[in-house]
């Protein structure tokens, strides 16, 4: 059985006076114990309205959710509020993109991260402290007894992300949800706390679902890799076969609009042009044709469904072939 | 730490000095003076000259704040001309200043009491009918004069219900031991708990009339500190540990919203004199500021001037006790 299996998920956002925004349409996706997953694409996708939905974070009013969510065979869109904050934080982990604003400036690191250990593991103070400077141990920040009595500005930010990830794996969760870990960070910050995401959930056998625009994240982490475009998967598949061969037009522009260091000097990146529509016209036609080079006749009349070939989904009428070149 | 405060302090001496100087100016620009207050229309030319002389107002101004200063150090602020004649103008101090402590005390109370819970439920219930109760009855406390709302309560609960004395601090011919001078206190200390409940009574009107404004003021601002929380990040952090709806309220959304509240309450406690001369004026209430109200009806120059200073170095005071308990809740301040 999968650890975390959603299925048809769909958020509906509703505000007075506008019309219903569906941020994500019918998502499906699982994620097997210890594995790492990754929901790639721009900003607006939905990847991260489809984390929050798997929290049970989202407002309770104005978001509609939809669809199922399966944790351990356990239903966790009917679960109450109060069952779901039991398990948030002892189940599911979770570590947000900034880690300055995701922490509270006003209590000590030490209190941020024995409190988890106290409301779900029924430590007394005193243990969770000494169990929450081995766990900053752990995410490698230095001289974990004197960060405890540290408050977040006196952080860097590399080590407030480890503090946060700290937080996030304290009861040992089996499921942990990184939200774009290392978009606010230095590069040579990110590639560290990549390292040690990756080298955490090896060692701990957590299973991770990583959120990312960034395909550089997904190559070096992720077993699986789920494309989202305008609220739904595009393409789905193993992490070296979707390098080697996208299919997707959309996963194709990604991957062509990443610098390359072996590239011959002077050569252009190729953007995908435009940008993501406001709204999701995914009930006429297929939502990415208007920006699609390979973009047929049928792509905007006929909603594309989702196939599978050779282990891999795909949603698209006209996918790149083997070896072929989009043309831009 | 220490030294910030000691700084703080000093520049209060600079301050007292000059609003000293403005103030001491100022009561003798206006029209009219102590003489004409005491003398009316039917003082003799002779009888002013007499009067103005053995005031020292026949004096140049400079030297009249000389030597006011001078004696103002050995803390002798000179005698009351018109709120009780021939008193001291530190003994009427002495006097009045726990009855307006008191009363602004209870207001506060009230107020922050009142203000901080109804302020966060209506943030939290964004919308619904307490919020839009509580925005727009805050609206109407800032809006009413104070005085109006005096008369208002003390209509109604005093003089058409009969619930509560309309006026004074305590009721004539009751015998009470003082100890401290805060009426309330004393009863307590003495255990003559019919007088601390009297005191109790007599301070409830006015400082209902007198806690409004605080109120309102601190509902609206405790409103918006928590609807500002509750869509920081942290919060969503903190939803996402699991942690009770208990300690996400009390240390990770009102620990950060209290920041701007707290310093709200100071600057209404400060500005509460102001409301107090009129709420005080309304239920006759023996304090400061019925003092000042009658002192500048009577041109009390030595009451006035006191009163005055005292009411800005409180003032001050209370805006640095709000300075240094910003350090005790923002570990921020604390390490600059």
């Amino acid at each position: 059985m999968a650890l975390l299996e959603v299925s048809d998920l769909t958020v509906v956002f509703r505000r007075r006076g506008e019309a219903p925004f569906t941020a994500v349409d019918g998502v499906s996706f699982a994620v097997e114990p210890g594995q790492t997953v990754g929901l790639v694409g721009e900003s607006g996708c939905g990847k991260s309205v489809t984390s929050l939905a798997i929290m049970g974070l989202l407002p309770r009013r104005g978001a509609t959710v939809m669809g199922s969510v399966r944790f351990e065979g356990t239903e966790l869109l009917s679960l109450s509020p109060r069952q779901m904050r039991d398990r948030r934080g002892r189940d599911l982990g979770m570590v947000f993109q900034d880690p300055l604003s995701s922490l509270n400036p006003v209590v000590s690191i030490g209190l941020q991260v024995t409190e988890v250990l106290e409301r779900h593991r029924g430590m007394p103070r005193r243990q969770a402290m000494v169990e929450a400077a081995d766990l900053l141990d752990k995410v490698g920040i230095p001289d974990p007894r004197r960060r405890l009595d540290e408050y977040p500005h006196q952080l860097s930010g590399g080590m407030r992300q480890r503090a946060l990830i700290a937080m996030a794996l304290a009861c040992r969760p089996r499921l942990l949800i990184a939200d774009e870990p290392t978009t606010a960070l230095d590069v040579t910050i990110q590639a560290q706390i990549l390292a040690l995401l990756a080298e955490l959930v090896r060692d701990t056998g957590t299973a991770l679902i990583m959120i990312t625009h960034d395909l550089g994240v997904v190559a070096g982490l992720c077993d699986e890799v789920n494309v989202l475009y305008a609220g739904r998967v595009v393409e789905r598949a193993e992490r070296h076969e979707l390098f080697r061969r996208p299919r997707h037009p959309y996963t194709h522009g990604l991957l062509a609009s990443i610098p390359r260091l072996d590239a011959p000097r002077g050569e252009r990146l190729v953007p995908i042009q435009g940008s993501v529509a406001d709204n999701i016209p995914w009930d006429h036609g297929c939502a990415f044709a208007p920006r699609c080079p390979r973009a047929l006749e049928a792509c905007v009349e006929i909603t594309p469904h989702m196939g599978e070939e050779g282990g891999r989904l795909l949603r698209c009428h006209n996918p790149v072939q083997e070896n072929q070149e989009v043309p831009a | 730490m220490l030294r910030y405060t000691l700084r703080r302090l000093l520049q209060l001496l600079g301050v007292v000095l000059v609003l000293s100087m403005l103030i001491f100016g100022w009561l003798r620009a206006l029209p009219g003076g102590p003489v004409s207050a005491l003398l009316g229309e039917r003082g003799t030319e002779e009888g002013r000259r007499e009067l103005t002389a053995q005031l020292g107002l026949d004096q140049p101004i400079f030297v009249q704040y000389g030597k006011f200063l001078g004696r103002a150090l050995s803390g002798d602020f000179g005698m009351s001309t018109g709120v009780q004649p021939g008193d001291a103008a530190v003994e009427i101090f002495l006097q009045r200043f726990p009855a307006t402590v008191e009363l602004s005390a209870f207001a506060i109370v009230l107020a922050v009491l009142f203000g901080i819970p109804l302020g966060y439920l209506a943030a939290r219930r964004r919308g619904g009918w307490l919020d839009n109760l509580g925005v727009v009855g805050s609206l109407v406390g800032v809006a009413v004069p104070v005085f109006f709302l005096a008369f208002l309560l003390k209509y109604l609960f005093a003089v058409q219900l009969g619930w509560l004395p309309a006026s004074g601090r305590q009721t004539g011919g009751l015998e009470a031991t003082r100890v401290t001078g805060f009426f309330v206190l004393d009863g307590l200390l003495t255990r003559e708990w019919d007088a601390a409940l009297d005191a109790l009574a007599h301070l409830v009107l006015p400082a209902m009339a007198l806690a409004t404004i605080p109120f309102a003021v601190i509902f609206r601002i405790t409103r918006a500190a928590v609807l500002d929380v509750l869509d920081e990040d942290y919060v969503r952090t903190a939803e996402s540990k699991g942690l009770t709806t208990d300690v996400i309220r009390r240390r990770h959304v009102l620990r950060n919203a209290m920041l701007p509240v707290v310093t709200t309450i100071g600057l209404q406690t400060g500005a509460l004199l102001a409301g107090a001369v009129l709420t005080e004026k309304v239920f006759a209430f023996p304090g400061l500021g019925e003092a000042l109200a009658l002192g500048f009806e009577r041109r009390d120059y030595p009451v006035l001037q006191l009163l005055i200073v005292m009411a800005a170095m409180v003032y001050v005071l209370v805006n640095l006790v709000v300075d240094l308990s910003y350090a005790v809740i923002d570990p921020r301040v604390r390490t600059r």
